[in-house]
């Protein structure tokens, strides 16, 4: 007989030649959220209120209420987050397609450019580049683009934010352009902030990811840790954001299914 | 203003004493039940005998003389509340007189009652008036002997009075408890002793305070022929004053309403202080002692010094002064402080004291000084006292 | 002269803290009324609407016309009739403090009243009368020298009645702006000890930073008061060792109520100053009261700096005003609170402060400096209610007088 793919998933999954990689980041009141112009209004962070604690408000339970933005923490970004994407069909996140919560990886390491160069660009240049040595990029992936960044978590250096603005690594819009028309790439899934660069809203167009990915349905991750676990090809990542009524994103936790050959 | 109607057919008796305690338990209830039974054991009088009920009291609360005469089993035909501390024995005085002179009772009996139980001293303190509780007291809570170190510390910058001459008044009023039974203060004073003693509230020592006890006073007021026929020994008055929030001009006290009053006093009275066998006057600290000698016509302030200096205020001695001690070594029961003047002035004329006997006392001379309601007393008030009989 | 305080030492473990008492706080309605005025700073006495006399102690009707009675200002000029040293009361607040100075006051104005004396007063001076809040939020009379003299705050007997910073331990919630920074340097010159710095986003640089937290006195520390976990970690940290807090927080926003306005500038507003206010109370209260009477540092103040606006609401800020309503609010509650305490609850009013949220408005404005006095005045005087600035000024003398009125003028 022989066994569904899941069945052997499941094989895999209690033998650990399949493990579960946690690609979150710990959601808590000080992890840092994107920061606007102070004149736009501001993303809020992770904040907790104690309801009860085993005490006089709840004997024998122990719950918070939990507020935050859309956008904190590790979060997933809706087509309908940006304004090229407002027209789309099923561009919240409650619309979203539950099939398109898991989809396979491919890993783009530029964490050596960016810690040279913190504000590295990634272009269609140095993607054909990358798929000279490593292989085309298949269709319908998330590309997971490692840089490192989520070492910096905790220090002023992950934000990187200087008078004239934030410093971070992230896509033009030419890259852009043939990951999403040319690739067809599920989305753009980053360790730092916002799929886009720090300084991308000076770039021509301005915010190209969030601008290309949402206008054409396509979604972003961000705030990833532990990519640098992941290997370049085979890892399927696991994203439900939760299902917020008309939401243009949501915190939700990430993880990657990735084989491992045995010793 | 006309002189002062005189008291006919008035006879004063029963001085009652009920022995202090330093702390009770119980309650001003329970005291002036206490000085009721013991005037029944004198006159042989029960409740529906006395058709006249005066009431003074600061521990009573809730109740008034109204709670009072219904938890005595009283059914009086006349009643007052007196309010006023250390005036209230000469106020209850003057009332119940008025009272039985004009037929609106025939047998009063004046009643003082006070308990001190543990901490009631403070909490008397602490809500004692609406100006002491809103100007007084919060100002470093002295009680009464911050305000009367005032008081005290002015006099004696004013009038050139010292330490060693109100120590004289002490030590005297000591001397004068030793043969009281009932005094609280049992040992002998020196003068010596009043001067090294601890500060309290400077100029204030020691031994210018008072002691706050539990206890009562009582006395009869009625018609001679009801106190011969109770076989009472009586005295008739002579003379009475009363005055309230005098001189408020003064900055701080250094003369009292009797100032006021004095002449009409003496006049009625028709006699003069030097005819004074005894002088029974309100002694919460010795600078109101001095301030009534003077106020009173003893002597003017300037030469208070030389006046006391020149008596000797002992039982035997040329001005006998708070001949039980006074409050200063027999004890302050509350608002019975204010009627101990009265009892003893009256003991001592009646022949029937509770130490020593003054030599020949036929009158007495008893005043009251009460309720210091925010930088001074208020109430003043006066009384001369004769013998009428002896039985 | 006054001796200067000592540098208190630091606190025996063995010892256990003197409790935080108050003075007696039974009053009546009308000395309650006089509170007011002396949480101003004010020195009045109630006069006669009908024969204009001045009477003291606080009465009900006029003891010369049996006239209604008004406070009015009077002047502070008085002469000290008498003098004790009180070395015995059976109140447990005054037998910690013995012996304890007060006389009988001669008021220029008239009347006569027995008040607490400053160590260098004595019978027979000319004084100068204060109207202050005693521990237990009740008004007090109290002479001091005409003339300022060395060391004059230093006064054990004044101490009481004030929060004075001298050798005390301040947290000031907010350091990241030129207000919280030219406060925390006021009150190192006015004496603290140390001044804890908040910063509610240590990952994040602000103006001015390097040479604040260079300078000696200056402890940086994170405190963030939207986030209850991290007033609680600081309060943990420090609760027994902040003496005064400073409340230098706050979030405003031009925005109208239904126009021009963002609701998340409203809730951010209002986390900030009314919940936030709420959160550092919680985290800091209650350690403070335990220790407001224990010695040269003891636990004094709570002060929050808050637009003036929150009486009266004010077009253009609507939210801004709304959130500072709360938190008047809020420290009125917090007062009674901390009423049996002996911790000040103050209050700084402040017009429009100089800053980037203010850029639209007309001079004047309150500057850093500006304010920072009046926190240093509100201390050291232990005053409930100062005003920052003349527009403040204006509005609380406006709303004083009609309270309807000004709501109607800063609404339109």
């Amino acid at each position: 007989m022989t066994r569904s793919p899941l069945t052997l998933l499941a094989e895999a999954l209690a033998d650990r030649t399949v493990e579960c990689i946690d690609l979150t980041n710990t959601l808590s009141p000080d992890f840092p959220v994107i920061v606007l112009p102070a004149e736009f209004g501001q993303c809020a962070p992770f904040r907790m209120e104690k309801v009860s604690r085993y005490d006089d408000n709840g004997p024998a339970w122990y719950w918070n209420n939990i507020s935050m933005n859309e956008h904190t923490g590790t979060h997933f970004d809706a087509p309908a987050h940006w304004v090229t994407g407002k027209d789309l069909p099923s561009n919240t996140v409650d619309a979203v397609p539950a099939q398109d919560f898991v989809a396979p990886a491919v890993v783009i390491d530029i964490s050596n450019e960016a810690a040279a160069d913190a504000d590295f660009v990634l272009t269609r240049a140095f993607l054909e580049d990358w798929e000279a040595q490593h292989g085309e990029i298949p269709k319908r992936h998330w590309i997971a683009l490692r840089t490192d960044w989520y070492k910096r978590v905790g220090t002023p250096d992950y934000l990187n934010l200087k008078e004239d603005g934030a410093h971070s690594p992230g896509p033009d819009g030419r890259a852009m352009e043939f990951l999403v028309h040319e690739r067809d790439c599920v989305g753009l899934a980053v360790e730092t902030v916002g799929t886009d660069a720090g300084q991308a809203f000076h770039f021509n167009p301005p915010l190209p990811a969030h601008s290309i990915l949402h206008g054409n349905g396509r979604y972003g991750l961000q705030c990833l840790t532990n990519l640098d676990k992941l290997p370049t090809f085979g890892a399927m990542i696991i994203a439900c954001p939760l299902k917020i009524e008309g939401g243009s994103g949501s915190p939700l936790r990430v993880i990657a299914l990735v084989e491992r050959t045995p010793a | 203003m006309g002189l002062q109607s005189p008291y006919e057919g008035v006879a004063i008796c029963a001085p009652t004493t009920v022995p202090y305690v330093r702390f009770s338990p119980e309650s001003a209830h329970w005291w002036a039940g206490a000085a009721l039974q013991s005037l029944a054991q004198t006159t042989g009088l029960g409740p529906a005998d006395i058709d006249g009920f005066c009431f003074a009291s600061f521990s009573a609360a809730p109740d008034t003389v109204v709670g009072m005469v219904q938890h005595l089993g009283l059914s009086p035909r006349w009643m007052d509340h007196i309010p006023t501390g250390g005036a209230s024995g000469v106020m209850a005085l003057r009332r119940a007189a008025r009272a039985v002179q004009c037929g609106d009772a025939e047998v009063v009996a004046c009643v003082a009652a006070d308990t001190n139980q543990i901490d009631s001293y403070r909490q008397t303190l602490a809500g004692f008036s609406r100006f002491s509780q809103d100007a007084t007291y919060p100002y470093g809570f002295g009680g009464p002997n911050a305000t009367f170190a005032l008081i005290t510390g002015n006099f004696m910058r004013q009038f050139g009075v010292t330490r060693e001459t109100f120590g004289k008044l002490c030590v005297a009023q000591r001397q004068n408890a030793l043969s009281n039974p009932l005094a609280l203060m049992k040992t002998p004073l020196t003068l010596d002793q009043y001067m090294s003693a601890r500060p309290i509230s400077d100029p204030v020592h020691l031994f210018d305070c008072v002691m706050p006890c539990a206890g009562a006073e009582a006395f009869l007021v009625t018609t001679p022929e009801k106190a011969e026929e109770l076989g009472l020994s009586s005295a008739r008055v002579l003379a009475t004053i009363e005055r309230h929030n005098a001189f408020t001009e003064d900055s701080v006290q250094f003369r009292g309403g009797w100032e006021r009053d004095r002449e009409a006093l003496w006049q009625r009275a028709g006699c003069v202080p030097e005819d004074m066998h005894c002088v029974q006057v309100y002694d919460d600290y010795p600078v109101i002692v001095a301030m009534q000698l003077a106020d009173l016509g003893f002597c003017e302030k300037p030469d208070l010094t030389d006046f006391i200096a020149a008596n000797d205020f002992t039982i035997p001695g040329s001005l006998p002064l708070n001949t039980n001690g006074g409050q200063l070594s027999a004890g302050q029961a509350g608002a019975a402080g204010g009627f101990q003047n009265l009892t003893e002035g009256l003991r001592q004329i009646l022949r029937c004291p509770l130490g020593d006997q003054v030599p020949e006392a036929a009158r007495a001379l008893v005043s009251g000084f009460g309720l210091v309601n925010y930088d001074r007393g208020v109430c003043t008030g006066a009384a001369v006292l004769e013998r009428q009989a002896l039985r | 002269m006054t001796e200067p305080l000592p540098i208190p030492k630091r606190k025996d473990p063995l010892k256990r803290s003197r409790f935080g008492l108050v003075p007696p706080g039974l009053r009546s309605r009308a000395a309650s009324e006089m509170a007011t005025f002396a949480a101003q700073g004010r020195f009045v006495l109630q006069s006669c609407d009908r024969c204009r006399s001045i009477t003291y102690p606080p009465r009900d009707r006029c003891p010369s016309c049996w006239g209604t009675l008004t406070w009015a200002d009077q002047d502070r000029g008085a002469r000290i009739e008498a003098v004790t040293t009180i070395r015995h009361s059976t109140d447990n607040f005054f037998r910690n403090h013995m012996p304890w100075r007060i006389g009988t006051a001669r008021l220029d104005a008239g009347p006569v009243a027995i008040v607490h004396l400053h160590g260098e007063v004595q019978q027979g001076d000319r004084v100068r009368m204060t109207l202050r809040l005693d521990r237990g939020g009740n008004p007090a009379l109290f002479a001091v020298p005409q003339k300022e003299t060395p060391n004059m705050q230093d006064d054990p007997q004044l101490r009481c009645f004030t929060a004075d910073p001298k050798h005390r331990r301040v947290l000031v919630t907010d350091g990241r702006t030129a207000i919280g920074q030219a406060i925390a340097r006021a009150l190192l010159k006015a004496g603290a000890q140390t001044v804890f710095l908040g910063d509610a986003d240590p990952l994040m640089r602000y103006p001015g930073k390097a040479e604040i937290e260079a300078q000696e006195g200056i402890e940086p520390v994170s405190l963030n008061l939207t986030d209850s976990g991290s007033v609680q970690e600081l309060a943990a940290q420090l609760g027994g060792r902040v003496d005064i807090v400073v409340n230098t927080a706050g979030f405003v926003r031009p925005g109208g109520v239904a126009f021009g306005a963002k609701l998340s500038d409203l809730q951010a507003t209002f986390d900030l100053g009314a919940v936030g206010l709420a959160r550092l109370a919680q985290g800091f209260a209650p350690a403070m009261s335990a220790r407001s009477d224990d010695g040269v540092n003891s636990a004094a103040a709570f002060l929050d700096i808050v637009p003036v606006s929150g009486l009266s609401g004010q077009s253009g800020y609507a939210g801004a005003a709304a959130s500072a309503a709360a938190r008047l609010s809020l420290m009125s509650g917090l007062r009674g609170e901390m009423q049996q305490s002996g911790i000040r609850v103050l209050s700084v009013l402040t017009g429009p402060v100089d800053d980037d949220w203010h850029q639209d408005l007309p001079q004047p404005k309150v500057a850093p400096g500006q304010l920072a006095r009046a926190v240093v005045h509100a201390l050291t005087e232990g005053q409930g209610i100062t005003c920052a600035g003349d527009v403040a000024k204006d509005l609380f003398a406006r709303w004083q007088a009609n309270p309807l009125l000004t709501m109607r003028e800063e609404n339109r």
